[in-house]
């Protein structure tokens, strides 16, 4: 196959105008909502905020390579882009940033960003990291052992890959071959600490040789790269043909979290010189290439997205929280069998 | 009525359990042909294949987190950490993910699933293979906490369990699995969970246990009965998450006299909550102190057959403190 035709055959290439238009609106709509969720934490009226920005070409990538409502996800706490693509709304997203009444990912009990959208198969995020991993493979186990099509896409940041879970979840995956697709989005940074002082080899990906599973690096700023990556993983996945390890190489261009400083460990040079290589950058640039965007659609797209930011942020603001009475509830379900004594005040 | 041992109780009724429910998988260390390092599940792969008693890695967390996956995709997965005491590589995943799922989600996500762990000391297992757990998990809401110590309670649990919307963590003493032997009725029964049991009436003081010391302490029991002429009532707590106050509180309101009797170390063991619920809340109907006996707050039961025995509640031990309960 001559270079030519391998680059004609990319999964991309099968993308028509009205699809890369909708992939670059989830990048800035993303990007915009996650711009006023930290607005709305430094104006003191939410408590914290964990980031998607700059992460976004691999979070929209992997959201157009699943197949909605079917697939399952296994959120990093980043992937804001991604579950907006799978069904959640920019209000929902708001109400959980406010701990808002309506927060549909846990009523107000966990932090932002910790993502649950049963309709969409979201699978609840926890903070302890890459608890979700074996997880994940106990999910692709189940859809292997019923003879479903489904693929379980799991996502997690490079620092947790020290985790013992993410080792004992890419065994399993390695002897079993279940429908899943591992994707790492490597920025580099766990917190403070780089990733030479987290792991001893060069890639997350390479990792996935100890494991018998494939492993593939990508430009994770690069949006179809990305998605190529991606569709050929979840396809692979889909067809019985094993799991990936997908490495999506990208950076964050702002502070780990609303509560980090980040001038304390790296340099504002090296924030500037990725900046430079922002992943809605580069699509624009690719998009504008190919005749597809031009100044004035550029802004027709902004207006449209800051009208559905304004829009969730000012709904949010003015909702209820839950009623405190409700955080006692729920913690057991309703169950015949169980005879809970009086004397014991369940859940008081 | 069939006879059977402990052992037979579990086994007998994991079967049971995977015939009617077809989404019932059993997963762990050497659960297939082995049947079980103490075959707990010998035939279950015979019968039912390796797509449903899964040989997983050995690895605790992932046995449990992969059960987790499964039960979120359509099984209830029944989990077997070989012996409690290695239970805690999965401690995470169990308290921080299997706990907690429900709640986090509002109950949007649920886990309904089983892990079982042969636990407690008695059997020359040393550090490591005699260890008590159970007041780590009874801490940790989102948990059902059994451990049932006859044929019968391990049956009717066991089948209430495999019900359950929930996560169970279901202990069974190890050193009971081949040591008792119960009747358990022919006809289909279940045992609600949170539900103790009287396992022997008496009016002068109540004693409440749970494991191999319940067993001990019905032994001493009757001989003080004999010797002193003294009558203890002996209350198994069976799910020791929700523990039945009801029960034990109906007792005491008869007796005026508690003594709660566990194997765990003392510090911090379920029977701390316990008496603090009875201090609490029957204290107008208490004669004496609630009192404890426990095993000695040292790592875990020592080897040596002299060490193990200083370190077990025994009857023996039971007697004297029930005595000293009684004269108080
Ligand atoms: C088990 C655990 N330890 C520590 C933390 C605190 N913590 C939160 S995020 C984080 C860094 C994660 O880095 P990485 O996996 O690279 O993901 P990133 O945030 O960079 O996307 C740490 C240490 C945690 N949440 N969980
Ligand atoms: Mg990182």
């Amino acid at each position: 196959m001559s270079v030519q035709e391998k680059v004609m055959t990319r999964p991309s290439d099968r993308l028509n105008e009205e699809q890369l238009l909708q992939m670059y609106y989830y990048m800035v709509l993303s990007r915009k909502l996650d711009e006023r969720m930290w607005i709305l934490n430094r104006q003191g009226k939410a408590p914290f905020h964990i980031s998607g920005i700059g992460h976004e070409a691999i979070q929209v990538a992997q959201g157009f390579a699943m197949r909605k409502g079917h697939d399952w996800l296994f959120p990093h706490y980043r992937d804001i882009a991604t579950c907006l693509i799978l069904g959640v709304t920019p209000r929902q997203m708001l109400l959980a940033l406010l701990g808002k009444e309506g927060d549909v990912f846990s009523r107000g009990r966990q932090m932002p960003e910790h993502f649950s959208y049963k309709p969409s198969k979201i699978v609840t995020v926890s903070s302890p990291v890459m608890t979700q991993a074996p997880q994940a493979v106990g999910v692709a186990l189940a859809s292997q052992l019923q003879g479903k099509d489904e693929v379980v896409v799991v996502g997690f940041g490079e620092g947790a890959t020290s985790e013992g879970d993410f080792h004992e979840a890419l065994n399993w995956a390695g002897i079993y071959h279940p429908p899943i697709v591992f994707v790492c989005q490597n920025n580099q940074y766990a917190i403070s600490v780089h990733v030479k002082k987290q792991m001893p080899v060069e890639n997350v990906a390479d990792r996935a040789a100890a494991y018998n599973i494939r492993g593939v690096i990508v430009d994770g700023n690069d949006l179809l790269a990305c998605y190529d990556v991606m569709v050929e993983a979840v396809e692979r996945a889909r067809r019985g043909e094993g799991p990936t390890l997908v490495e999506a190489k990208t950076y964050r261009p702002v502070p780990h979290s609303t509560a980090d400083d980040d001038r304390s460990y790296r340099s504002r040079e090296e924030v500037e010189q990725w900046k430079k290589r922002d992943p809605i950058l580069l699509y624009e640039k690719y998009l504008m290439e190919r005749g597809l965007l031009d100044e004035e659609k550029k802004a027709e797209v902004l207006k449209q997205v800051m009208q559905e930011v304004d829009d969730a942020v000012d709904f949010a603001l003015h909702q209820p929280y839950p009623p405190v009475e409700s955080a006692a509830e729920g913690v057991f379900g309703d169950f015949h069998l169980v005879k809970w004594p009086k004397a014991f005040k369940r859940n008081a | 009525m069939a006879t059977k041992t402990n052992l037979q109780a579990v086994r007998d009724t994991l079967m049971e359990i995977m015939e009617r429910d077809p989404s019932v998988v059993v997963m762990g260390e050497d659960v297939g042909p082995r049947g079980g390092v103490f075959r707990a599940t010998q035939g279950l792969y015979e019968k039912f294949g390796p797509e449903r008693v899964i040989d997983t890695p050995l690895a605790e967390l992932s046995i449990v987190a992969v059960g987790l996956g499964m039960a979120l995709n359509g099984y209830r997965p029944i989990c077997e950490i070989q012996f409690a005491d290695f239970i805690f590589p999965a401690f995470n995943q169990i308290v921080n993910e299997v706990a907690r799922y429900r709640y986090r989600s509002n109950g949007a996500w649920t886990v309904p699933m089983i892990i079982r762990a042969p636990y407690g000391g008695g059997v020359s297992g040393g550090l490591y293979h005699s260890q008590s757990v159970e007041a780590f998990f009874t801490h940790v809401p989102g948990l059902y906490v059994l451990a049932p110590s006859t044929p019968k309670d391990i049956v009717g649990l066991l089948r209430s369990a495999a019900q359950a919307p929930d996560p169970v963590l279901f202990f069974e003493h190890k050193r009971l699995y081949g040591l008792v032997k119960g009747e358990v009725p022919d006809e289909y029964y279940e045992i609600p969970i949170g539900e103790g049991d009287i396992k022997r009436a008496g009016d002068d003081i109540t004693v409440v246990s749970y494991g191999m010391t319940l067993h001990e302490a019905i032994k001493a029991a009757d001989k003080l009965a004999e010797t002193d002429g003294i009558q203890a009532e002996v209350i198994d707590l069976r799910t020791l998450f929700p523990p039945d106050l009801d029960l034990i509180y109906e007792s005491v309101r008869k007796t005026g006299k508690v003594l709660i009797v566990h194997e765990d170390n003392l510090t911090g063991g379920w029977g701390a909550e316990i008496a603090a619920r009875i201090a609490e809340d029957m204290f107008e109907w208490l004669d004496a102190p609630v009192m404890r006996l426990a095993g000695p707050d040292v790592p875990a039961v020592p080897y040596a057959p002299p060490f193990e025995k200083w370190f077990l509640p025994l009857a023996d031990k039971i007697e004297a403190k029930m005595r000293e309960l009684a004269e108080y």
